[in-house]
């Protein structure tokens, strides 16, 4: 089973955004959970967003303590330094900020991509969620671009265009890409 | 009659909100009365929205409280329609009163409420406390774990609750199921129909016939009218396995008021209901493949509770962990009274029975804590008479 976590703030798309991703991984024929925790529903604060993927139905419903894969949307966010410390070893980070203002940690295989520039480009911001989402595709090869792009088409609650523009820049900027302490 | 194969269904991402509302969708119902709060809201929205698109041909009532929504379902329901609700917590309890009324006035209500806790403080997480203050209310109550089983659920409680006149509450938790995405399959309207046809009451409300409901009874009336609810609801036990089966055959997806899993020579057996068991069934998985013989006995219906069942399944077993998602300040976990009472009542004496309360307030109940869980209650010499609480493990 293949656990996500994506790490946002409320109105940055993390909840809309996972449901995305989890749409374009049941394109490809595998059964997926999404579901998102945040307090009362508050522009700004943070929200923490779980996806989990298998091969067969998935029965487990807890929240994901110890993720294979972290995005995040808000780089501040990673104050909490509990956030990185419980990726699991060899899992990959992706970070929205700009290069190169986030160093790279032990073990952990960080992706920045500057989401926030992209989606601003594309009359986006404040939601960078499927901008992120087409780094992680790009730079993990997980989920085909064509199936992602289909599951922000049916998920945009609105500027649909937009969104996969933003996350297609995204996944050709880091497809294939080196990941930084690796 | 037709029993045909079990692929005429369709097969998409929903929320387990969402699945209850396509759930009420292929019930038909003729009436929604509903006042919104959260995490039931994403229901009502799909309702809406189902209704726009002209699926959906019910009336939406949308009214000033959840006490006037219930209030709504029962005269509706009385006079002879399908009725369908849902609500959480707050709105739950605001409908207490009436929940009696509807039980009382043998009227089929179908309500589904999302577990959530109850203030004070405020709070959105999942906690059972909300529905199992409901439980001498009068109404059937069946626990879920996925969206998929709350979808089902609800068709299933439509058949038993019009086949008794007794109303029926789906009961799914909090985030964990309401505000889950995940595969759902959504049986396709002439199957639904073929395993539920239209509400045909005995005796309906008419202005053309006049009768009365709810007037002042004497004692001896008030007691036969008890009585009569008291036997209406033993038959839910043998109702809901033939709802279960029966909708097996349509669906290849077949339920049961208890449900086991890898429980057979078992050393120890976890009891819960809802998303636990979800969480429980993996526990069960990795334990098992460490060796050690655990299983799962998944409580679904609890109202009425299925007493004999549960006191034959665990008749065998060594040790018993339940895990209770509620506390009944006070007392203790709620489905761990009614476990020992089962046990108790049927002479079963072999059991030790430990009583875990977890998650409560919705806290994270992951499979490493149901395996901690099961080690703690596995090493212990004796069962304690009092709660365990999960975080002190």
């Amino acid at each position: 089973m293949l656990e996500i976590r994506i790490h946002g703030r409320g109105g940055q798309g993390a909840q809309v955004g996972c449901q995305i991703l989890a749409g374009a991984f049941f394109k490809t024929g595998r059964w997926v959970q999404a579901f998102a925790a945040y307090g009362g529903e508050r522009r700004g604060a943070p929200v923490t967003a779980y996806l989990r993927v298998d091969e067969r139905p998935i029965r487990v419903r807890s929240d994901i303590e110890r993720p294979h894969h972290i995005i995040v949307l808000d780089a501040t966010l990673l104050d909490d330094s509990s956030i990185v410390a419980s990726l699991r070893p060899g899992g990959w980070l992706f970070v929205n900020a700009p290069l190169p203002g986030v160093p790279p940690w032990n073990s952990v295989r960080v992706v920045t991509v500057d989401a926030t520039a992209i989606a601003l480009r594309r009359g986006l911001s404040p939601v960078v969620s499927t901008t992120m989402l087409g780094a992680f595709a790009g730079a993990s090869g997980l989920v085909p671009l064509e199936k992602l792009v289909e599951a922000v088409r049916e998920g945009s609650p609105a500027r649909a265009e937009e969104n996969i523009a933003a996350c297609v820049e995204a996944y050709w900027a880091c497809a294939g890409l080196e990941a930084i302490g690796a | 009659m037709l029993t045909q194969v079990a692929t005429r269904h369709t097969r998409i991402l929903l929320t387990g909100d969402h699945a209850v509302a396509y759930a009420a969708l292929r019930a038909r119902p003729h009436l929604i009365p509903v006042y919104p709060i959260t995490p039931q809201t994403p229901v009502l929205e799909k309702l809406l929205e189902l209704q726009e698109l002209g699926e959906l041909t019910a009336d939406i009532m949308t009214v000033e409280s959840e006490h006037s929504a219930m209030a709504a379902c029962i005269a509706a329901s009385l006079a002879g329609a399908r009725v369908f609700t849902a609500t959480a917590s707050q709105g739950l309890a605001l409908m207490h009163e009436m929940l009696h009324y509807a039980a009382g006035g043998r009227a089929p209500v179908v309500l589904v409420n999302v577990n959530r806790t109850l203030a004070s403080p405020w709070g959105f997480w999942a906690d059972q406390t909300d529905s199992l203050a409901q439980r001498d209310t009068g109404w059937i109550q069946l626990y879920c774990e996925s969206a998929q089983e709350a979808l089902d659920s609800v068709l299933q409680a439509f058949r038993v609750a019009e086949a008794l006149l007794v109303p029926a509450m789906v009961v799914i938790e909090a985030l964990y199921v309401s505000h889950t995405l995940e595969p759902v399959e959504i049986p396709d309207p002439e199957l639904v129909d073929e395993f539920l046809p239209p509400y045909e009451p005995p005796v309906r409300l008419d202005p053309a016939t006049p009768r009365g409901f709810g007037g002042t009874t004497a004692p001896v009336q008030w007691r036969a009218n008890r009585l009569a609810l008291k036997a209406a609801m033993e038959l839910a036990l043998d109702a809901v396995e033939e709802a279960g089966r029966r909708y097996g055959e349509l669906t290849e997806r077949a339920y049961s008021s208890v449900e086991t899993y890898r429980a057979e020579d078992a050393e120890l057996v976890i009891v819960t209901a809802g998303g636990i068991a979800g969480t429980a069934r993996e526990a069960v998985d990795q334990l098992r493949g460490q060796g050690i013989p655990v299983g799962l006995v998944k409580l679904r219906l609890f109202r009425p509770f299925p007493s004999a069942r549960v006191a034959g399944l665990l008749a065998g077993v060594g040790k018993v962990a339940v895990i209770d998602r509620n506390c009944s300040v006070g007392s203790g976990g709620i489905f761990c009274q009614e476990v020992r009472a089962a046990l108790h009542a049927h002479r079963v004496t072999g059991p030790q029975v430990f009583s875990f309360i977890a998650g409560l307030g919705g806290v994270n109940v992951s499979a490493d804590r149901v395996m901690e869980i099961c080690r703690s209650a596995l090493n212990a010499v004796s069962a304690p008479p009092d709660p365990i609480l999960e975080e002190r493990l």
